[in-house]
């Protein structure tokens, strides 16, 4: 957990460049630094590595004031990419790859095989580890610039505006790669841009900045419904606001009353209501109707010697807070191969499930369900439709 | 010619070997003094451009003049010489690794610095490899003009190809200032062809030049 308390920071000119800011990022979060040139934001995040000392406040990591630590080992610690990559002209892909961890003295053999691994994980063979920087393109030295911030297993990343100069279509790919190495690692991620696409699409949390301040520090989808103040929504544009209002939320769509079982329900009762509802999966919550996990028939089936009830089988789930915009739910099942994805109110309540199922209706109704209607209704409606 | 080689070859070759050990030296010194002097320097802004002005200032003084100073302070010889060289070949070299080390990308040495390199590490492994042609070229150029001047180190008894310069210019016998002229001339060429090949070779490969 990365906290800030009261930090400022006032450069030797007198710029006032961060005013004051308190922020806490949890541990695994996404947060995205969003505001216009000079709001701060390059500031804010190299205070975390120390690459810029803060001149009043304090920033802890884990509860450490990181002005206890050896501003070196903190880094060695951190993952840093910036937009000019950063790359060593003078070393190859490998042994820029390689670099904290060589500071760290790692064994050569240890090296390699994590330098062949990340390489595989942003889809380049190990050919190109004897090459040098020049002899890539944009995209991939950034895909580099990456996963060298990656190597030394560090739990943080900072990452100040690392796409800004590439095309949107290796962006866009590079954007994906980011999102799914970090909610796969579980790493923490502190990300500037000043492109809303891009943390709209990235951000767990936004935090918009203006001149030193965080103005709004939240959810998208929050910051969508409730913009704080007329700049944050000058800043998210009438365009995304008028979406946002035609919008679908998950709630709209969710089958209520999921078949649900609680935590202490034995095995063999988990498989009646199974059968008694035609279906594979059922969703554990306890007594107050609370999500807890899922378990599924193969589960039962595999541990019904060892078990005795759900709660010792049941697998973690994903799931979603109601009001989630439908269109990123429909995002995830598609690029993660959810079956459904359960969703739940402030207090963890089960309230309903979204399907693929209930995905295909929307879809249906969208492309097909207006056809004969085409005729008769106002063309702006179907310009708005054809937005979703 | 053959009659010119029968009577001063063997010394021929021992002042060659003079001249060149004086400038080797000197220019050694001047390495192992400048280049460590001109990375400092990149660290210490304020200092920087003093030290720059007084090196320029040294560099202004006419060599004989020089050379004459380090009399009154070092007597005659071989030592006063190496001095008066080594000085003159300060500049060029902390120039070219002040100019060299400031002129590595930032965005290199902020990525190595964010990364958790120490600044020794910083110097080694990013900041030297990247200045190291411009630097290699400051030495070159010291490296030719050390040659040259090493032949007015004659003057103060320091011997080197300078002696058959001189007595030929006294006794006026051509031969001698021509014997002195044309193997100080190879001489410089050699130096520098030498280190050029050391400079291509710090050069890292694909370094991005201008
Ligand atoms: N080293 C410095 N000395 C003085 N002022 C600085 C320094 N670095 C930044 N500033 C000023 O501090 C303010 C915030 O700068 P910062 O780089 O954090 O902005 P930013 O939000 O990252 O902007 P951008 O989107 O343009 O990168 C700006 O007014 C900037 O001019
Ligand atoms: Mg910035």
């Amino acid at each position: 957990m990365i906290e800030f308390k009261n930090v400022s920071k006032v450069y030797e000119d007198g710029t006032k460049a961060v005013d004051d800011i308190s922020l806490t990022i949890n541990e695994g979060e996404f947060v995205v630094l969003i505001g216009t040139s000079g709001s701060g934001k390059t500031t804010t995040m190299r205070m975390i590595n120390r690459m810029i000392d803060s001149t009043s406040g304090e920033i802890s990591i884990d509860g450490t004031n990181i002005k206890d630590e050896n501003a070196v080992e903190l880094r060695r610690r951190i993952g840093y990419v910036i937009q000019q990559t950063g790359l060593m002209p003078h070393m190859t892909v490998y042994e820029n790859i390689v670099m904290v961890p060589k500071l760290l003295k790692w064994e050569k053999e240890k090296m390699r095989e994590t330098a062949e691994r990340l390489l595989d994980r942003v889809d380049m063979g190990t050919e190109f580890l004897d090459r040098y920087p020049q002899e890539l393109s944009g995209g991939q030295q950034q895909r580099i610039g990456v996963i060298r911030a990656l190597a030394a297993n560090q739990d943080i990343i900072l990452m100040d505006e690392p796409f800004g100069a590439l095309d949107p279509i290796t962006r866009d790919a590079l954007q994906e790669l980011v999102k799914h190495l970090q909610e796969e690692m579980g790493r923490t991620v502190v990300f500037v841009t000043h492109d809303m696409d891009e943390a709209l699409k990235l951000a767990d949390k936004i935090a918009i900045m203006s001149e030193g301040k965080i103005i709004q520090y939240d959810t998208p989808d929050n910051i969508l419904a409730n913009p704080a103040n007329e700049f944050v929504e000058s800043f998210l544009g009438e365009d995304r606001l008028q979406q946002r209002s035609t919008m679908q939320t998950v709630d709209q769509v969710m089958v209520k009353k999921p078949i649900t079982v609680t935590q202490d329900t034995t095995l063999g009762d988990a498989i009646r209501v199974m059968r008694d509802n035609r279906v594979d999966t059922l969703f554990v919550t306890d007594s107050d109707y609370v999500l807890q996990g899922v378990v599924d028939f193969e589960a039962i089936n595999k541990n019904r010697q060892k078990a005795m009830t759900v709660q010792e089988i049941m697998k973690y789930v994903y799931y979603v807070k109601s009001g989630t915009l439908l269109s990123s739910v429909a995002d995830k099942m598609l690029k993660r191969g959810y079956k459904n994805i359960p969703v739940v109110n402030e207090d963890g309540i089960l309230e309903g499930l979204v399907t693929r199922a209930s995905l295909v209706d929307i879809v249906y109704d969208t492309i097909w369900g207006d056809d004969e209607e085409v005729e008769s209704i106002p063309l702006e409606k179907t310009e708005l439709k054809e937005t979703e | 010619m053959v009659e010119f080689f029968n009577n001063y070859g063997s010394q021929m070759m021992r002042l060659i070997w003079e001249h060149l050990y004086i400038s080797m030296v000197a220019l050694g010194l001047g390495v192992v003094v400048a280049v460590p002097l001109g990375i400092l320097l990149t660290r210490t802004e304020k200092l920087a451009t003093g030290f720059i002005g007084v090196a320029s200032i040294l560099q202004t003084i006419p060599s004989l003049a020089l050379l004459a100073l380090m009399i009154p302070i070092f007597g005659i010889g071989r030592f006063p010489a190496i001095i008066a060289l080594f000085i003159y070949s300060l500049l060029p070299i902390l120039r070219n690794t002040y100019t060299g080390m400031r002129k590595v990308n930032p965005d290199l040495v902020d990525a190595a610095r964010g990364m958790g390199m120490t600044e020794f590490q910083l110097i080694k492994k990013v900041e030297l490899p990247q200045a190291a042609p411009v630097i290699m070229a400051g030495i070159r150029l010291s490296g030719t003009y050390v040659i040259a001047w090493a032949a007015l180190a004659s003057y103060i008894g320091a011997g080197g190809l300078g002696d058959f310069i001189f007595n030929g210019l006294n006794l006026y016998i051509p031969e001698l200032i021509i014997g002195g002229t044309i193997p100080v001339t190879i001489l410089a060429l050699l130096v520098d062809f030498v280190l050029g090949q050391v400079e291509k070779k710090v050069t890292p490969r694909n370094q991005i030049t201008e």
